[in-house]
């Protein structure tokens, strides 16, 4: 029914694949998610949208292979078909003309940017966007950024290609030197959000970040992506992704991301046996 | 008159110690002859009040009578002629509120085990392969249907019988709404759900699945580019409620819906052969005294935990959990703190629970409900250690189906306005029925809401009503 059309390994162990959902393309905008689900005896997990094309029916998906599922998303080819496929979900980027906006993506989640930073480019922004990686191996899809970047700052913990930097270091020196930055997005995993964030904070320039919690259904029934924001609690799936990193409790999201640590390793090594890997 | 036999045949069911480690189902079923023991039990009165007593008015002498005579395919056409899903009820309708509470046997003796009966008659019918009734030919209507549990389920069946094209919308990836992701499997095994959906489909329904309408389509879509002449909202009421207590948020504290979502629909019990993983880890508080209730403290003793206690504010007589689920539970080694209510959850260092505060309650005066208010006795706190809680205390209707959807008017509860008998909402050509309107009730209810709208449906795409107020 979702059948895979394409598949590319973007770095290592970061893959994307394109996946057949007309209807779901229809209706995807920047910052929505998709619950994908292997086959029959898989969990429910919520990627990103990285990616959609209303007029060839895709949607374009990128995770990186750290898990069970992601591992047998990853060993899955061209002409496969995914069990189940479902969004789009959470609530769209709010894309307006803020003026200038940056937007810091890290790893994998240069993917996840990329939508959102073209809708802000369209809607007339000055993007800059700012990607960065633990290693030049792990940068991808720079000209796909440049294209829709007004300018692109790369750089990697290592220094192997681009600035030898952590993303929140450029970020902070164009809050510290350039006037009327009206938004900032900061895509990432959880730790490189809570930091960027908190580097922005003292600059009073809106920052927005997009929670990657844990989930079952997608659609606000189990609550089990529960986060705090500004005090109250909130559901990542409806009432987000996207919030307002200022306001998030950082701890509480890191300590429930790891609620399934032991079981998710048990997966993972029943995986690694069966396939050999 | 017939010889009264005043007491019931009993169903054969798995011991506690042995079900309480398995997820096997607890009630076995009668065979043909325990069937016909109970048969003989009842009365065939004239004016039979059973029927009365069923939300979806089944002809239940009529197909007791033919079991009594051994005439199953009798039987069979008998139940199903005003009931689709015969093997769900059967197992899980609460008969000792409805048709076996008006049982005249019942009123000196024990009612007839109309129940048992019914699920007997349904799981025959199964085990031959369901015999698909002649359908009308196509009236060239489209009717939509968002959800596909049990009203939703329900009402499709009826629409395709009276010769309409019906496509249900369902979000997750399988059919079944509740009784999938909520009712366990030692409770409904989901063999017997996927073969009652397997009949709908085979009536001509068709049932999409990972389709959030609201986000993939709206109502307003539905109605206008999708073409469909009508819709009926069986969305039930997935959105789950918390306490409010410090401490929610801790590692280990589940919604009901997530714990059940996770055991029953992801299969966490068979983890790791499936991958959705629910954590074990010894003493689990379920809070909260409905079916849900129950439902999850009898899971949680299956998965593996040693001491799992049920927390409810009032006492044994307000539980609104089925007799028969709480006795169940109790045999199985459940523990009751009743009259108990938490206060707040406490978390250790690595965000996890570790305990719960609660304070014991007395009854007072009667509220809204009718049922004694619970009031906190004063300087009654104490300290439970626990690593996993449960929130069951109630959910109430998910508002994604209702983006786009002009004109549909909710009450403050969220749950949808619409009129009890035919559930015509407040939006031109939209019906609702079940959960969505009543707010978590059970899934006889649901039925019967899904029926009577499918009445009203067929009425107004046959063009014999106008529905005033619509446009």
């Amino acid at each position: 029914m979702y059948k895979i059309l394409a598949k590319e390994a973007l770095a290592p162990v970061v893959k994307l694949m394109v996946i057949s959902a007309p209807e779901v393309a229809r209706k995807a905008t920047a910052g929505q998610f998709v619950i994908v689900r292997a086959s029959e005896e898989g969990e429910r997990i919520p990627l990103t949208i990285a990616d959609y094309d209303r007029d060839e029916g895709t949607i374009t998906i990128v995770y990186q292979e750290v898990g069970k599922t992601t591992m047998h998303l990853g060993a899955m080819e061209v002409g496969d078909e995914l069990a189940s496929f479902t969004g789009p979900l959470g609530n769209p980027t709010e894309i307006e003309n803020y003026g200038t906006v940056i937007c810091a993506a890290g790893g994998l989640c240069i993917a996840l940017v990329f939508p959102i930073a073209r809708a802000l480019r369209e809607a007339g922004n000055y993007v800059i966007n700012i990607i960065g990686a633990r290693n030049k191996e792990l940068i991808f899809w720079e000209d796909k950024m440049r294209s829709v970047s007004d300018e692109l700052i790369i750089c990697t913990d290592d220094g192997s290609y681009g600035r030898k930097a952590f993303v929140m270091h450029p970020l902070q020196e164009l809050l510290e030197t350039r006037d009327g930055i009206g938004h900032v997005w900061v895509i990432g995993p959880a730790i490189m959000m809570k930091f960027t964030a908190l580097a922005t904070k003292p600059f009073n320039v809106p920052t927005t970040v997009s929670l990657n919690s844990i989930m079952v259904d997608g659609t606000g029934m189990c609550g089990s992506c529960r986060c705090e924001v500004g005090g109250e609690t909130k559901f990542a799936c409806v009432h987000g992704p996207e919030f307002d990193g200022h306001q998030v409790d950082w701890d509480l999201l890191l300590a429930r991301q790891g609620i399934y640590l032991d079981e998710e390793k048990q997966s993972l090594e029943r995986w690694q046996a069966t396939t050999g890997e | 008159m017939a010889k009264v036999i005043p007491n019931r045949v009993e169903m054969p069911r798995q011991a506690p110690e042995v079900r309480g480690h398995n997820f096997n189902e607890v009630a076995l079923g009668f065979d043909m002859e325990l069937a016909q023991a109970e048969a003989e039990r009842c009365l065939q009165c004239k004016k039979p009040k059973c029927i009365e007593g069923c939300p979806v008015n089944v002809s239940i002498p009529e197909f007791i009578l033919k079991i009594k005579e051994g005439d199953m395919p009798g039987a069979v056409e008998a139940l199903k002629g005003d009931n689709n899903l015969p093997a769900i009820c059967g197992r899980v309708c609460p008969q000792e509120t409805q048709c076996e509470e008006v049982c005249v046997l019942g009123k000196k003796y024990q009612p007839v085990a109309i129940g048992r009966l019914e699920r007997f008659v349904a799981d025959w019918d199964l085990a031959r392969g369901a015999a698909i009734p002649e359908l009308p030919p196509p009236t060239g209507k489209k009717v939509a249907i968002i959800g596909a549990g049990p009203a939703g389920l329900t009402c499709a069946a009826d629409l395709a019988r009276y010769g309409h094209a019906v496509t249900i919308f369902e979000s997750l990836h399988a059919a079944g709404g509740v009784l999938i992701y909520g009712i366990p499997e030692f409770r409904l095994p989901k063999a017997i759900v996927k073969a009652e959906v397997d009949y709908v489909r085979q009536l001509g329904v068709d049932i999409r699945l990972d389709a959030v309408i609201g986000k993939l389509f709206t109502i307003d879509e539905l109605l206008g580019e999708q073409g469909y002449d009508a819709i009926f909202l069986g969305t039930g009421a997935g959105l789950p409620r918390f306490m409010g207590i410090p401490g929610e948020n801790y590692n280990g504290v589940y919604s009901a819906n997530e714990f059940l979502t996770r055991t029953n629909l992801m299969k966490s019990y068979l983890f790791p052969e499936y991958d959705t993983p629910i954590k074990v880890k010894g003493r689990v508080v379920v809070v909260g005294g409905g079916n849900v209730a129950m439902d999850s403290a009898r899971c949680a003793l299956r998965l593996g935990n040693e001491e799992v206690t049920i927390v409810y504010r009032r006492s044994r007589k307000e539980m609104p959990a089925r007799l028969e689920e709480a006795e169940n539970a109790e045999e199985e080694g459940i523990i009751f703190e009743l009259l108990t209510n938490p206060v707040e959850i406490y978390g250790d260092d690595n965000g996890w629970v570790r305990g719960m505060r609660c304070i014991r309650m007395e009854l007072g005066e009667p509220d809204d409900s009718g049922r004694r208010r619970p009031v906190p006795i004063p300087g009654s706190e104490f300290d439970m250690e626990v690593d996993i809680v449960v929130v069951a205390i109630g959910t109430s209707p998910n508002p994604l189906v209702f983006t786009e959807a002009g004109g549909l008017e909710r009450t403050r509860w969220g749950t949808v306005v619409a009129d009890e008998d035919m559930g015509r909402a407040t939006k031109s050509r939209v019906w609702a029925g079940g959960d969505v309107v009543t707010g978590a009730a059970t899934v006889i209810s649901a039925m019967g809401a899904g029926k009577r709208a499918a009445a009203d449906i067929d009425r107004f795409l046959k063009g014999e009503i106008a529905v005033e107020g619509w446009d």
